[in-house]
């Protein structure tokens, strides 16, 4: 894959600006998971290593009310599983861009793909058209893993004199900073048609059913849409 | 201090780590065919607005009863989306998204969630 030709230097900066909004992000939610595993019982070992070995937001806080309600750790598991399914799509949309990275560099970088890792490198990779190594740690580690990790364990040990991050809008930086980088990648009429009907579905398969399958459905979906569209010859 | 969740975790990643690993470590993955990639080149707008879309209009409850919401949240999102597409900023689209948030919830314009 290659359709950019920004120049690397400026492509860096430009994905290290647009990751400051994601450490604040990341900073807050972190301490915000902290907080509810501390109230949920949890030690900080035991929040620590949901940070450090499951690292997904939306499964650990899930956790954290799956062990309040007192869910067998099969249910929990499935959950997660069910809930982590769509990173298979972030992995597979990055995987061409990842052909002659070596596989034990691929199978560390696995472990840290989320949301945000997601959006800032498909976005900085589509800019320069090929993988940049060191721009996916920034996405992955600079912005999300160590910032979550750090926050997680103010959080557990802090406890509750920390400020509530929805008083300052933190928790609209994640659906701002996913759609602001959806914008970023809608370079033609097929990607606004694959973002427009993915986001109707997700939304409507969330309120149907789950918010996990809808995410998954507009993201399995919303291609084959773009796709039927009669779009420009590739160049490539 | 106690550490029996911690195999959960454990257990918990490893139902992760699969779905995270799986395509970056298959064969062949930088031969793919022409409509695969064409394909997988929609995935990032249709995922990322999926999840901005259901992050903002769904709530959940304790249950996982998912219910539709209308708030601030929606200018707050498109209000960014509009920054990026006009100056190409992340930053600033994310700074004004969370001031709108955040001015409006001091106000007493909308609630806190």
């Amino acid at each position: 894959m290659s359709e950019g030709s920004t120049d690397l230097r400026a492509a860096r900066r430009r994905l290290v600006i647009d990751g400051l909004g994601i450490v604040a992000s990341s900073s807050g939610f972190g301490l915000v998971y902290g907080l509810a595993a501390r109230s949920a019982g949890f030690s900080p070992i035991e929040a620590s290593a949901m940070s450090l070995l499951v690292f997904a937001g939306a499964a650990q806080f899930a956790a954290v009310g799956y062990v309040l309600g007192g869910f067998s750790w099969l249910g929990v598991v499935i959950l997660t599983a069910f809930i982590n399914a769509r990173h298979f799509l972030y992995a597979a949309a990055l995987a061409p861009y990842l052909g002659r990275t070596p596989r034990p560099v691929r199978a560390v970088m696995a472990h840290v793909l989320t949301d945000e890792a997601f959006a800032l490198s498909i976005s900085h990779f589509r800019r320069i058209g090929r993988a940049d190594l060191p721009g996916y740690w920034w996405a992955a580690l600079g912005t999300t893993f160590v910032p979550w990790n750090v926050a997680t364990v103010v959080g557990v040990v802090v406890g509750g004199s920390i400020p509530d991050p929805t008083r300052f809008g933190l928790d609209v930086i994640f659906p701002a900073a996913m759609g602001g980088l959806a914008v970023g990648l809608m370079t033609g009429r097929r990607e606004v048609v694959a973002a427009l009907v993915g986001s109707i579905l997700a939304v409507a398969v969330s309120l149907a059913w789950d918010p996990a399958a809808g995410i998954l459905a507009g993201g399995l979906l919303g291609p084959l849409a773009g796709l039927a569209m009669p779009g420009p010859r590739e160049s490539r | 201090m106690k550490t029996e969740l911690v195999v959960l975790a454990a257990l918990m990643g490893l139902a992760t780590y699969p779905w995270r690993a799986v395509p970056l470590l298959a064969p062949g993955v930088d031969r793919l065919p022409r409509p695969v990639l064409g394909y997988l080149r929609l995935v990032g707008p249709a995922v990322l607005m999926a999840l901005a879309a259901v992050s903002v209009t769904v709530t959940i409850d304790g249950d996982r009863q998912t219910s539709l919401h209308v708030g601030i949240e929606w200018l707050a999102v498109g209000a960014c989306a509009t920054v990026v597409a006009a100056r190409r900023n992340l930053l600033i689209g994310l700074v004004v998204a969370a001031g709108l948030v955040a001015a409006a919830r001091a106000w007493g314009i909308v609630p806190l969630p």
